[in-house]
């Protein structure tokens, strides 16, 4: 028995405590509906008094009118500020590319200069002319000449696409490549020869070798590889430098050879008397 | 440790220094020359690349027949290879394309053209 009236006495407690909960979510909602009520009344009451003060509102519309005129003309500001910053990058990227081939023309010089200078061996020396002219400017035919000491002829040496024999001696003065070594400049056209004896016909570039006023030999170029449309910037870079530094090169070996020659005499004269 | 190998085949000196210059400047690669096919042929068989820039006319061994010889090893596939040819619409070209090579590059060389061709077939940004 006294059982059974515990059981009922916790079944109320919880009861209670539901009706409890209840209770104090309506006194929240009670509570919410006031404060909602006060919120409505002040919104009601600002509407009514802006109602009755028209300067209230053109106040507020000049306000929102300075405001948005300072939006726009920073918006304006922040549009140049945009395409400078644009323009700016453009020139940055235009910049960018010519470096970019800039560099890339260095590499090739640097590397024909520096060919050219690492060997003082005569026949090494006319094979790397030979390499520039064929790898770094795009020649299909051409012929190198080279003026022995105390003469006015230049012999051909080496010649690519087309047998060594068909280039004949040239008297310095004469004709497109003696005059271009005879006056020291380069001479460059913009067409390709006419058919012909490649001997007779008037190279695409003469390249004169002269080591100051001494002339070495010069570079005859008849035609460029087929997928070479013209001369670019880099390619009268390369003349130019063939002109001094294969030059210097030919002359510097050539000396070199006459100096192992003159020391291999030498030391047979020697040989010769200590023995 | 460089995360790519490139091989270049070409007898003409002036050549490689200009491939290695034009070369030199992609980050986390390695550069190994060989002066002819021969040489080549070595140096891809004891050794991983990733691509080759292969000359066609070279002493000893000519680019196409190294091509040919690269393409017939299985272990090989996977490796790029670049041809570098004198005439722009050649035989030479048309045939090394045809037994395996991925791309071509015509003289005159340009670094930049290297450079793209490398990055395209290595597949770097």
């Amino acid at each position: 028995m006294s059982d059974g009236r515990g059981e009922q006495g916790d079944r109320g407690e919880a009861v209670l405590a539901v009706f409890q909960r209840g209770a104090d979510f309506a006194r929240e909602l009670l509570a919410e509906n006031e404060r909602l009520r006060s919120r409505v009344n002040a919104i009601e009451t600002r509407q009514r008094e802006a109602a009755q003060s028209p300067g209230d509102w053109d106040k507020l519309r000049y306000e929102l009118l300075q405001r948005i005129e300072t939006l726009e003309s920073e918006n304006r500001d922040i549009m140049e500020q945009l395409k400078a910053v644009e323009s700016e990058n453009h020139q940055f990227a235009e910049r960018y590319i010519e470096i970019e081939e800039e560099n890339n023309n260095l590499a090739n010089l640097y590397v024909a200069s520096y060919q050219l200078h690492s060997t003082l061996d005569p026949s090494e020396v006319l094979r790397i002319i030979v390499e520039i002219v064929i790898n770094l400017i795009g020649a299909e035919i051409f012929c190198v000449y080279v003026c022995p000491e105390n003469s006015n002829l230049l012999e051909p040496v080496a010649a690519e696409g087309a047998d060594l024999e068909l280039f004949h001696e040239i008297e310095i003065g004469v004709g497109p490549v003696g005059e271009a070594v005879a006056c020291g400049d380069v001479v460059c056209r913009d067409s390709e020869p006419a058919g012909g004896e490649l001997a007779d016909q008037v190279p695409i570039v003469a390249i004169p070798l002269r080591v100051e006023d001494l002339p070495i030999g010069a570079i005859a170029v008849h035609r460029l590889l087929q997928q070479k449309a013209g001369f670019s910037a880099l390619d009268h870079e390369l003349f130019t430098l063939l002109a001094g530094h294969a030059a210097t090169a030919i002359f510097a070996s050539r000396l070199y050879a006459q100096s192992e020659r003159k020391l291999s005499t030498i030391q047979g004269f020697i040989d010769l008397l200590t023995k | 440790m460089a995360e790519h190998r490139i091989l270049i085949v070409e007898d003409s000196p002036t050549m490689r220094q200009l491939l290695l210059f034009a070369l030199k400047r992609l980050k986390g690669v390695d550069i190994v020359e060989a002066n002819d096919g021969m040489d080549g042929l070595r140096k891809v068989t004891s050794d991983h690349f990733d691509l080759a820039f292969v000359d066609i006319n070279m002493p000893v061994m000519d680019g196409l027949k190294l091509i040919s010889l690269i393409r017939g090893e299985q272990n090989l596939e996977q490796m790029s290879i670049c041809v570098i040819t004198t005439e722009g619409a050649s035989e030479d070209r048309e045939r090394a394309l045809a037994l395996g090579a991925n791309e071509y590059l015509t003289k005159p060389i340009q670094a930049n053209k290297v450079l793209a061709v490398a990055k395209s077939l290595l597949k770097i940004e």
